[in-house]
């Protein structure tokens, strides 16, 4: 399922995910989702983190976006991430329920939405995506 | 009490619990995604979750004591209340959090310190009711028992 060759001398053929949420319960859940399906995870606190972690170098085959975030929320995060040059399959998740602001985090380049909590059939049908 | 009364006593409560909405679907996945690797996983979300909520109470009943209420700060406060409640399944605590926000939409301070008070009550009750739950699992692992599904 990962992508041979996009990460340059990686080692194993594991996927690799970005969790991106700034609240603590929540990213300990989606580690531990990601975790139980094999897929190798970090996570940060906001979408400035995000950020910079690519910044550092880094790359993954999923970043799981949360909308509303201190310092750089999930849209301003996801556009910029787009504007870098990042490929990699962006999934917004959030507790927003209004169709404008659904609307405008997806137009900012999101692959797909789920909407908040995150549950291992969720997860896998973001993956599905991916490839 | 034997094995066998503390695993029925332990399902009977569990089952109450949903019943009564203070857990919802959202637990039985954490429940789901506790294994052999990650034996105390539940445990260590569910206190996680308790240190969270106390912190968030502590700065909701700073941010309403201030002669000027910024209602944008404690509205940021039970939002993220509402996220980790609605995360791991406290349904009625989630639900407290949605009216509150009502309120401070409103900027209604009569309302928000009542729904600061339901909220407390709310947590407070989930939590007696968590710590029993885990407190019922101990005893059954102690007796040599498994917990049952």
């Amino acid at each position: 399922m990962a992508a041979q060759g996009r990460h340059g001398g990686r080692k194993s053929n594991k996927m690799t995910a970005l969790v991106v949420d700034d609240n603590m319960v929540n990213r300990t859940i989606h580690h531990q989702l990601l975790d139980n399906l094999g897929i190798e995870n970090v996570a940060v606190g906001n979408g400035k983190e995000a950020v910079d972690i690519h910044c550092s170098g880094k790359a993954f085959d999923l970043i799981l976006m949360d909308m509303d975030m201190p310092i750089m929320n999930g849209i301003e995060a996801t556009r910029k991430l787009r504007e870098m040059g990042i490929r990699s399959m962006i999934a917004g998740v959030s507790t927003r329920s209004m169709e404008q602001e659904i609307r405008e985090f997806i137009e900012a380049g999101l692959d797909d939405y789920q909407e908040k909590p995150l549950t291992v059939s969720k997860l896998i049908s973001i993956i599905r995506k991916i490839n | 009490m034997d094995l066998f009364q503390l695993q029925r006593r332990l399902v009977d409560y569990r089952a109450s619990l949903y019943h009564e909405d203070f857990l919802d679907e959202q637990f039985s996945q954490l429940q789901d995604l506790q294994d052999e690797n990650n034996p105390d996983f539940v445990v260590e979300v569910v206190t996680l979750f308790f240190e969270d909520s106390e912190r968030l109470l502590n700065e909701l009943a700073k941010a309403l004591e201030q002669p000027i209420i910024d209602f944008k700060r404690v509205d940021a406060h039970v939002h993220q209340f509402k996220g980790s409640s609605s995360s791991i399944g406290a349904q009625r605590v989630q639900k407290a959090c949605i009216a509150f926000r009502n309120y401070c939409e409103e900027q209604n301070v009569e309302g928000c310190l009542k729904c600061l008070q339901q909220l407390r009550h709310e947590y407070s009750l989930v939590k007696t009711k968590l710590e029993s739950m885990f407190q019922l699992e101990q005893q059954i692992l102690s007796a040599g028992g498994s917990i049952p599904m």
